[in-house]
């Protein structure tokens, strides 16, 4: 199908497509519009369930291609690659989006490579120039932006995540599901064991709308209770600065900027961060700012909408009370 | 064992990065160049496994201009038993997919049964290259490996990869690639002798020719670098914490609805 | 003329500047207000090389040269001065004159543990009467059958508590005076060799220094240094080098001073704009960064002379004499340009001015560098 806009959905491992997906299917179908075709989504499980493909329906997946097997759990690059390649090849895509996951940023660099094509990954916005796709991701952890383009489709990219919007829900949409025939490879490596992360009961850094994070100024590692607290109340992610990690106080996988993750919330808010070059390129694509240190000089509020100079220990806790208040009403 | 690591030379993470006279590409005058953080993670795991199995052989690769002959430079203080320098105007301003072809071409000529790879390099970002050098070989893959243990009998590599929420651990056969995580280990420095003798090891210089590829266009183009647009003027809220605090919320929630 | 560092001394200053900024500055203020030597720091300067960086790795050294020990002790000096006297001392008061006088033997035993930095060593000159006068040497060792005994008093000695071996002076035969002075390595746990005590000093605070009591010592020959009576010519030869190494720790504490002012001076305001845009300040800044720069080219100089095997004396003594006089200029100047918050112990610039002093007073007060400077220029050596 000439000018269909491919997205691979991300699920939770049970048969329910993430939000990202949404987000990934939302702009498909714009660009998609614009060149008379459509999104579709490509979902690679090895359960789908109903409710989930009605959910692709209703995010604007015009179709649902559904691979489903048991070889594709745990997802493995060399098992899902040939898989989708061959399917790709077989339809003459224009596009193949995925999200900034960790599966699917591997997956889509693997199909790059084996279909021979460009990859712009972590792309954060996208344009259509004279029917030739142009994204823009973010270089040198996000201190530039470098616009890129595809010398021939189809386009590969991956979205990072709570950048693009969802379309309207097509509020009780039914999916065309197509169950194509494709040879899915036994593949050789093996899953051993999943350590689950210690949940800390608040959403995943990457995808969280709000995101507390802490800096040099916490102290100590017992400190982020103060954080953990107010992220709580508000349904925040808890993030830390390499100053912090370095010192041991938080895990890396909690890291923002150059050296961790790179961010883009609704709502930032850096407590005790004096917002070093590599932070500051983790977190300033977040729609708004929030800083919170003791020294007015601090280069965190040259990038913050909203800053108070003052001693954290006394805000956050402030600010925790507060919102409560708020978000009681 | 053979590891092969290959590294990128990327400006140091404190540059401020400038746009260049040619848009597509930085000012790199002035410019701190360092081995890519993630990189060395993976050199140290390398140099780790060749420690713990008392032999084998740690080579250095990288794709980039004279100067990244540094970058070999460090990694052969760091331990790295030799150094391969792919160089050729084939391969300047080239994409991923061109470096990974390059790449994927000398590792079959080395035949090691393990590359490991940094999650990504600083300065594109991109981090597509362990994945796609993988697929080019038609090698499994495991990405951002938080640990990792070679089997007894040297034929395969028990590897956790993070994912969200979890660490997927992994039996992966040999040949296979690996991409080092932050995380994975704690790099080491080059000792003053590790320096002295790193111009006695060799860099071997390698050109496309020598790896039977042709200069193949890029399918990747950099259109133009961009400045990030500026943030508006943000406000400093006056006043005691209490008060501040207030006054903040109802700033979220009523001039910019974050909340 | 060309002034290039070659590509192994950029990577052995960019290892120091790393090591540095990581290591050692975090720990710095509070090992001089603890008054603590940094064991830790210490052994892990040692593993990466920075303990015999001069010395052949067939004696356990690096096998870099002089050069490139002066790039790693300014980055040390940067973060914390007396992180760099330890090195300066082990490296060119101790392994330097070991590996220059000793016999193999000698320096299988007392420099290959030194220079690879397990074990660190000392120098002790200085009595309390003979500091500028080393040729007043009171320490007496009497021969006797197969060895000698010493007794006598040493003050002031760098490493002194944690040195494993002691370099002593002390006279054979005071007949000949200076020319009766000899060279003894002697390790500690030596019956009659004691260390009653550690001073409580205005600056380098996390180094230690000692004072020596040799009451009825018993050594053996073998570990005299050097023949009988070259003890005064051992004792000057390897002060000449550990001058080049003083001038890069005044360096060192200089640009660390300096880089705290020019941070300072962007960020703080007054009258409205940070007091960098002050011609005032700027004169100061600059005055500071020239004078700098032309103590680094002085020092690289010496160094470079004196890895060439030519005579470095005298340039040694104008690069420390210039260095150590700059670092207390630039020292004074950068606690200026912090106003009231240089006085301040958590600016930690006035750490660097308490440091700065010693380097115009030890391995010979700049009034001895100017006396040696004076003879040469007269011809009168």
């Amino acid at each position: 199908m000439a000018s269909a806009f491919w997205c691979i959905v991300e699920d939770d491992r049970a048969g329910r497509p993430k939000k990202v997906t949404g987000e990934v299917l939302g702009e498909a179908a714009r660009l998609a519009r614009q060149l008379g075709g459509q999104a579709e989504a490509v979902w690679l499980t090895d359960k789908a369930t109903d409710e989930g493909l009605k959910q692709l329906a209703e995010w604007g997946a015009a179709r649902v291609w559904l691979l489903e097997n048991p070889a594709l759990a745990p997802y493995r690059g060399e098992v899902w690659t040939p898989a989708l390649a061959e399917l790709a090849t077989q339809h003459g895509v224009q596009a193949i989006f995925g999200a900034v996951t960790a599966r699917q940023r591997e997956l889509l660099a693997r199909l790059a490579a084996r279909i021979g094509v460009g990859l712009s990954a972590d792309s954060v916005a996208f344009s259509l120039q004279d029917g030739k796709l142009v994204a823009t991701r973010p270089v040198y952890a996000g201190k530039l932006l470098s616009k890129v383009t595809w010398s021939k489709p189809p386009w590969l990219a991956t979205l990072r995540p709570n950048v693009f919007r969802l379309e309207d829900p097509k509020t009780g949409a039914t999916p065309q599901v197509e169950r194509p025939a494709v040879a899915i490879p036994q593949g050789t490596m093996t899953l051993a064991e999943r350590k689950e992360e210690a949940s800390t009961g608040l959403p995943e850094l990457a995808e969280a709308d709000i995101v507390v994070s802490g800096g040099r100024g916490m102290k100590g590692p017992e400190n982020f209770a103060i954080l953990e607290e107010l992220a709580k109340v508000v349904g925040a992610a808890v993030g830390a600065s390499r100053a912090a990690v370095d010192a041991g106080w938080r895990p890396h996988r909690f890291q923002i900027g150059q050296t961790g993750r790179t961010i883009s919330p609704k709502l930032y808010l850096g407590f005790g961060i004096s917002g070093a070059i590599q932070h500051l390129a983790g977190m300033r694509t977040s729609k708004i700012i929030v800083a919170v240190n003791k020294d007015p000089e601090a280069p965190i509020f040259k990038v913050a909408d909203f800053g108070i100079v003052g001693d954290l220990f006394e805000v956050a806790p402030l600010l925790t009370q507060e919102f409560k208040r708020l978000l009681e009403k | 064992m053979k590891i092969l690591v290959p590294v990128k030379q990327v400006p140091d993470t404190a540059t401020q990065v400038k746009i260049g006279a040619d848009p597509k590409g930085i000012d790199t005058a002035g410019i701190t160049w360092i081995v890519s953080p993630y990189d060395e993670y993976a050199l140290e795991e390398a140099l780790r496994i060749k420690e713990k199995q008392g032999q084998g052989e740690v080579v250095a690769v990288t794709v980039g201009p004279e100067r990244a002959k540094e970058a070999l430079r460090s990694c052969l203080a760091m331990g790295a038993d030799r150094a391969l320098h792919l160089s050729d105007p084939a391969w300047e301003n080239a994409d991923s997919l061109t470096v990974a072809r390059a790449l994927a071409a000398v590792i079959k000529q080395e035949a090691p049964p393990l590359v490991l790879f940094g999650r990504q390099a600083i300065d594109d970002d991109m981090g597509a290259m362990p994945a796609q050098v993988a697929d080019l070989l038609g090698w499994p893959c495991a990405s951002w490996i938080m640990e990792e243990t070679i089997s007894e009998d040297g034929k395969s590599v028990r590897a956790g990869r993070q994912v969200e929420g979890a660490l997927e651990i992994f039996t992966i056969p040999l040949p296979c690639v690996l991409s080092a995580q932050k995380g994975l280990n704690e790099p080491r420095y080059p000792t003053l002798k590790g320096i002295m003798g790193a111009k006695k090891k060799e860099i071997k210089d390698v050109k496309a020719a020598d790896l039977g590829l042709a200069a193949d266009g890029a399918q990747l183009l950099v259109v133009a670098l961009e400045a990030l647009p500026p943030r508006p003027p943000g406000r400093i809220i006056p006043g005691e914490p209490a008060e501040a605090v207030k006054e903040l919320v109802r700033s979220l929630r009523e001039d910019a609805k974050a909340i | 003329m060309q002034i290039e560092l070659s590509e192994e001394q950029q990577m052995i200053q960019a290892l120091a500047r790393e090591f540095a900024e990581k290591e050692v500055k975090p720990v710095a203020a509070l090992l001089d207000a603890e008054a603590r030597f940094p064991h830790e720091t210490v052994k892990r300067m040692g593993e990466l090389g920075l303990m015999g960086i001069a010395v052949p790795e067939a004696y356990g050294g690096s096998g870099a040269d002089t050069v490139a020990y002066v790039l790693a002790l300014e980055e040390i000096a940067k973060a914390c001065a007396s992180h760099a006297v330890i090195m300066s001392v082990n490296n060119s008061l101790y392994c330097d004159p070991v590996l220059k006088y000793g016999t193999d033997e000698q320096r299988k035993k007392f420099l290959a543990p030194f220079a690879s930095g397990q074990q660190i060593g000392c120098f002790a000159l200085t009595e309390p009467q003979a500091g500028s006068d080393a040729t007043n040497q009171h320490t007496l060792a009497v021969r006797d059958g197969d060895g000698y005994v010493l007794n006598g008093r040493k003050v002031f000695v760098t490493n002194g508590r944690e040195a494993a071996v002691a370099l002593v002076f002390a006279q054979t035969d005071p007949a000949k005076a200076h020319r009766g002075i000899s060279a003894f390595l002697i390790e500690r746990g030596t019956p009659g060799f004691l260390v009653p005590k550690v001073e409580d000093k205005l600056g380098i605070r996390a180094s230690d220094t000692a004072e020596f009591v040799f009451e009825e010592c018993r050594v053996r020959a073998a570990n005299r240094l050097g023949e009988e009576g070259m003890g005064f010519k051992i004792a000057m030869g390897t002060l000449d080098g550990g001058r080049i190494g003083i001038a890069a720790q005044a360096l060192g504490i200089a640009a660390g001073a300096f880089d705290l002012s020019v941070a300072y001076a962007k960020e703080r305001k007054s009258f409205g704009v940070p007091i960098a845009q002050h011609q005032m300040v700027q004169w100061m800044l600059a005055d500071m960064a020239t004078a700098i720069e032309a103590a680094r080219l002085l020092i690289w100089r010496a160094a470079a002379l004196k890895d060439a095997g030519r005579p470095f004396g005298p340039e040694a003594s104008m690069a420390k004499l210039f260095a150590s006089e700059m670092a207390m200029k630039a020292t004074t100047d950068a606690i200026q340009v912090h106003g009231g918050y240089g006085y301040i112990k958590e600016y930690q610039v006035e750490r660097y001015f308490r440091d700065a002093k010693i380097t115009q007073i030890y391995e010979g007060t700049s009034q001895i560098q100017k006396l040696i400077i004076a003879r040469h220029v007269l011809g009168a050596r």
